[in-house]
C-alpha cells in the first residue's frame, strides 16, 4: 500500500488543539465522539457505583439522603443512554461508515462537527444540575407528575437543565441522522450498490431512520414538559385537564425505538467482527438486512409495552407486536451462529467481545420475551427483573459490541495494535463482573424487589444477592483499568498495525492506518460486499489508480504505482466537485 | 463562471479526491435530500405536538371550554368584522406561491424574478408574524393565555412553535435574498433556493393543518 505524505500546501496545519476543535474530518469527529462518550461512560459508571455502594447492605449507610440516591440513578441512566451508548455508536458510525462505502467524508462535514459539539454542551448542562442544588431525580423516564414543578415533584433547576441538555443532544442526533442518510444514499463509491454495503452501514441506515422519525417526538415531549414546569402549561398535569399518560406515550414513542438505536449499530459492529475472525462470509447477508429493516419497522409499534400497567393501552396488540419483534432478532442470532459454524475461529479480543454480545444479548432477549407477556409483566413491572433485562440488552449487548468494535478498529484509528493479553484480562473481568452484577437481579426481581429504592428491609432475603451485585459492579469498574492501561501503552509503543492487520473484507482496510484526510488514494474494484476478499483472492483487478496528482491543494499520495486510470465512461468534468459560486 | 473558479475545477480535477468527493450520478442533490430528511424530522416534531393536542382535546369534557368558546374566530362576526387570522393565513399561503415563482425564475436563470419573488415572500412572512403577534395580544386581553387551561396551553404551544418556524424561515429567505442580490445563484447552481423553498412550503402546510384543526375543526 502506498505511503501517504502531506504536500507542502496541506501542511499549513494549526496547533494540534486548534485542529481538533475546528476539524470537519469525519475520522477526527468520530474519535472525538468516542473519547467524549468514554468520559461520560466513566462519570455515569461512577454514579452506578454510588448506587451499588448504597444497595450493598440494607439501611442507609453511604448516602444520607434518598434524594441524592434518586439523582444518582437518574443521571446514571440518562448519561449512559444519551451521552454514552448512542453517541458512542454514532462515533463509530462516523469513523467507519464513510470509509466502508468508499467516500472521502460525510455529506455535510460542518453539520457533522456541529452535531458532535452539541453533545458535550448538553452533557455539561445536564450534569451542572449537581452544582445548582440537585440534578434531575425523576428517573431517566421522568414521568409526570413526578417531574412537575410542585411539592413532592421536581422543584429546582436540575430537571430543567436535564430537559435543556436532552433537547440539545436530541438535535445533535437528528442532524447526525440526516448526515448519515445523505452520506449513505449519495456518497457511495462506484460499484458500491446498496446490497454490497457492509452490514454496519445497513444498521446505521436503519438506526438513522429511527432517530429521524422518533427523536423529534421526544423533543416535542421535552418542550411540553418544559412549558408545564416553567410557563404554567397543562399538558401532563391531570389536575387541570392534562394527561399524565400522554407523557408516557410520547416519551416511549421515542424511547422504545431508542433501544434499537442503541443496539442495531452494535449488532452491525459484531457482524463486521464475526466474519473476519471466523474466516467466512456473513451467513445470510440479505436475511440480515431485511431483519434489520424489520426490527426498525416493528420498533415503532411496541412502545406501549412499557405501559401495560397503566390500563390505558390496548394490551393484545402491543403484546403481540413485542413478541413479533423477537422473530427478526432470532433471524440475526442464526446469522451469527452460522457465520461461525465450521469457521476457522481466531479467539482474539474483538471476537471474544462479540461472543460476549451474542450470549448476553440472547439472555436479554429471552428475559425480555417474558415481560412481553401481559400477565407476567403485571407481576414483574418496576422490579429488578426489568433492571436485569435492560442491562443484559444494553450492557451485555451494546457495551460488549462497543468494545468488540473498539478492539477491532483501534488499529485503523491509531495505526497501532492493542495488547491481546490485557484485552483478554479486560474481557474476563468485565464478563464475570457483568454477570455477577446483573444475574442476581433476576432473582431479586422475581422475589419482588422494586427498582429505584435506596433501602430495603434486612429481613426481605435480598442481602446476599445485593452484595453480590455490588461486588460485580466494582469488578466492572476494575475491568476498565486494564483497558485504559492497554490504550495508553499501545498509543505510545504498540505494535504497528499496517493497513489490514485482521485480513478483513471491507474498504476501510484498503487505506493506510490511520487513513489520510480524504481517506483513499485509490479504491479497489467493488464487485461484492467483500471487495478486499475479492482482491486478495484475485477475483478483481488490482486497484485502479487515479492520475498522478501533481501539486495539489489537498493532502495527497506519493509513491502510488503509475497504472493508467480506469476509464469509467463518464467525463471527468461531470465528476468534479462543484465550485463555490 | 469566473476564471478563479475555472482554476479550482482544474486543480480538483487532478487530485486523487476528484470523482470521489461528489459522485453526481444524477438524482437529487445532497443539500436538497438533506433538507427533505430534516423536514421529515420536523413533521414528526409537529406530529408530537398534534398528538398531545388531540389527546387533551379528546379528554376534555367540552372543547373549546365555554369561557373561550368565542375567542378563536376565523369568520367575520359583528364585533370583529375583520378576522385577522384568516387574512394572515391568506398571506402565508400566497407567500408559498411567490416563493415558488422565485424558484421557477432561477431555474430559467432569471435572477431578477428570483429577487423580486423572494423579496415579496420575506415581506409576506414578516406580515404574517406581525399579524400573529397582534392576534396574541387580542386573545391575551380576552383572557386566553398560555396558562389558561389545556386550551390555552395547546393553542399557544402549537401556534408558537409554528411562528418560531416561520421566523426561522424568514431568516433563511433573507439570506437567500441577500445572496440572490449578490448574484450568487444561477440556473445550474441554486440548491440553497430549492432547499429553502421546500422548508417554506412545509411551514405553510403545517399552518394549513394548524388553522383547520384549531379554528375550523
Amino acid at each position: 500500500m502506498a505511503t501517504t505524505a502531506l504536500t507542502p500546501a496541506a501542511s499549513a496545519y494549526r496547533s494540534g488543539l486548534y485542529e481538533w476543535v475546528t476539524t470537519t474530518d469525519h475520522k477526527k469527529i468520530g474519535i472525538l465522539y468516542i473519547v467524549n462518550s468514554f468520559i461520560f461512560f466513566f462519570l455515569a459508571g461512577l454514579l452506578a457505583l454510588g448506587v451499588r455502594s448504597e444497595l450493598a447492605q440494607p439501611g442507609l449507610q453511604f448516602l444520607r439522603d434518598e434524594n441524592v440516591y434518586n439523582q444518582l440513578f437518574t443521571m446514571h441512566g440518562t448519561a449512559m443512554i444519551f451521552l454514552f451508548i448512542i453517541p458512542m455508536l454514532a462515533g463509530f458510525g462516523n469513523y467507519v461508515v464513510p470509509l466502508q462505502i468508499g467516500a472521502p467524508d460525510m455529506a455535510f462535514p460542518r453539520i457533522n462537527a456541529l452535531s458532535f459539539w452539541l453533545l458535550p454542551l448538553g452533557g455539561i448542562l445536564m450534569f451542572s444540575g449537581f452544582l445548582t442544588g440537585g440534578a434531575a431525580a425523576a428517573g431517566w423516564t421522568s414521568y409526570s407528575p413526578l417531574s412537575q414543578d410542585r411539592p413532592l415533584g421536581m422543584q429546582g433547576s436540575g430537571e430543567d437543565l436535564w430537559i435543556t441538555g436532552l433537547v440539545l443532544i436530541g438535535t445533535a442526533s437528528i442532524l447526525g441522522a440526516v448526515n448519515f442518510l445523505v452520506t449513505i444514499f449519495k456518497m457511495r463509491a462506484p460499484g458500491m450498490t446498496m446490497f454490497r454495503m457492509p452490514i454496519l452501514v445497513w444498521t446505521v441506515l436503519v438506526t438513522s431512520v429511527l432517530v429521524l422519525m422518533a427523536t423529534p417526538v421526544f423533543t416535542s415531549a421535552l418542550i411540553m414538559l418544559f412549558i408545564d414546569r416553567n410557563y404554567g402549561g397543562h399538558f401532563f398535569d391531570p389536575a387541570t385537564g392534562g394527561n399524565a399518560v400522554l407523557w408516557q406515550n410520547v416519551f416511549w414513542f421515542y424511547s422504545h425505538p431508542a433501544v434499537y438505536v442503541m443496539v442495531l449499530p452494535a449488532m452491525g459492529m459484531i457482524s463486521e467482527v464475526l466474519p473476519v475472525f471466523s474466516r467466512k462470509p456473513l451467513f445470510g447477508y440479505k436475511a440480515f438486512v431485511f431483519a434489520t429493516a424489520g426490527i426498525g419497522a416493528l420498533g415503532f409499534s411496541v412502545w406501549a409495552h412499557h405501559m401495560f400497567t397503566t390500563g390505558s393501552v390496548f394490551l393484545p396488540f402491543f403484546s403481540l407486536m413485542t413478541f413479533l419483534i423477537a422473530v427478526p432478532t432470532g433471524v440475526k442470532m442464526f446469522n451469527w451462529i452460522f457465520t461461525m459454524w465450521r469457521g476457522k475461529l481466531t479467539l482474539s479480543t474483538p471476537l471474544l467481545f462479540a461472543l460476549g454480545f451474542l450470549s448476553m444479548f440472547l439472555i436479554g432477549g429471552i428475559n425480555g420475551a417474558f415481560s412481553a407477556s401481559v400477565p407476567v409483566d403485571f407481576a414483574l413491572h418496576d422490579t429488578y427483573w426489568v433492571v436485569a433485562h435492560l442491562h443484559y440488552v444494553l450492557f451485555g449487548g451494546s457495551v460488549f459490541g462497543v468494545f468488540a468494535g473498539f478492539y477491532y478498529w483501534f488499529p485503523k484509528m491509531t495505526g497501532r495494535m492493542l495488547s491481546e493479553g490485557l484485552g483478554k484480562v479486560q474481557f474476563v473481568l468485565m464478563f464475570i463482573g457483568f454477570n455477577l452484577t446483573f444475574f442476581p437481579m433476576h432473582i431479586l426481581g422475581l422475589s419482588g424487589m422494586p427498582r429505584r429504592i435506596a433501602d430495603y428491609a434486612s429481613t426481605a432475603g435480598w442481602n446476599e444477592l445485593n452484595l453480590a451485585a455490588s461486588i460485580g459492579g466494582f469488578m466492572i469498574g476494575a475491568s476498565t483499568i486494564p483497558w485504559l492501561w492497554n490504550v495508553m501503552v499501545s498509543l505510545r509503543g504498540g505494535r504497528i498495525a499496517g493497513d489490514d492487520p485482521w485480513e478483513a473484507n471491507t474498504l476501510e482496510w484498503a487505506t493506510s492506518s490511520p487513513p489520510p484526510p480524504y481517506n483513499f488514494d485509490h479504491l479497489p474494484e467493488i464487485r461484492s460486499e467483500r471487495p478486499l476478499f475479492d482482491l486478495r483472492h484475485g477475483r478483481t483487478l488490482p486497484a485502479a489508480t487515479l492520475p498522478d496528482p501533481g501539486p495539489a491543494p489537498l493532502p495527497t499520495v506519493s509513491g502510488g504505482d503509475a497504472t493508467p486510470p480506469k476509464t469509467t465512461g463518464r467525463s471527468a468534468a461531470a465528476r468534479t466537485r462543484k465550485p463555490k459560486p | 463562471m469566473t476564471s478563479d473558479s475555472r482554476a479550482l475545477v482544474a486543480t480538483t480535477e487532478h487530485t486523487p479526491v476528484a470523482g470521489m468527493a461528489h459522485d453526481t450520478r444524477g438524482g437529487i442533490s445532497n443539500p436538497i435530500l438533506g433538507m427533505i430528511l430534516f423536514i421529515t424530522s420536523e413533521v414528526m416534531f409537529f406530529a408530537g405536538l398534534f398528538a398531545a393536542y388531540f389527546n387533551v382535546r379528546a379528554n376534555a369534557p367540552q372543547w373549546p371550554p365555554s369561557e373561550f368558546a368565542h375567542t378563536l374566530r376565523w369568520l367575520p362576526t359583528a364585533e370583529a368584522p375583520i378576522p385577522v387570522v384568516t387574512i394572515a393565513t391568506i398571506f402565508l399561503v400566497a407567500s408559498s406561491f411567490t416563493c415558488q415563482l422565485g424558484v421557477w425564475g432561477i431555474r430559467r436563470g432569471d435572477r431578477t424574478a428570483l429577487v423580486r419573488a423572494i423579496g415579496v415572500t420575506v415581506v409576506l412572512g414578516i406580515v404574517f408574524l406581525l399579524m400573529q403577534a397582534y392576534d396574541y395580544t387580542v386573545l391575551g386581553s380576552e383572557g386566553l393565555t398560555l396558562s389558561a387551561g389545556t386550551f390555552g396551553t395547546t393553542y399557544y404551544t402549537l401556534t408558537g412553535f409554528h411562528g418560531a418556524h416561520v421566523f426561522g424561515g424568514v431568516i433563511m429567505l433573507s439570506v437567500i435574498l441577500y445572496r440572490a442580490m449578490a448574484g450568487q445563484f444561477s440556473a445550474r447552481h441554486h440548491d440553497a433556493v430549492e432547499a429553502t423553498s421546500l422548508y417554506w412550503h412545509f411551514v405553510d402546510v403545517v399552518w394549513i393543518g394548524l388553522f383547520s384543526t384549531l379554528y375550523i375543526l
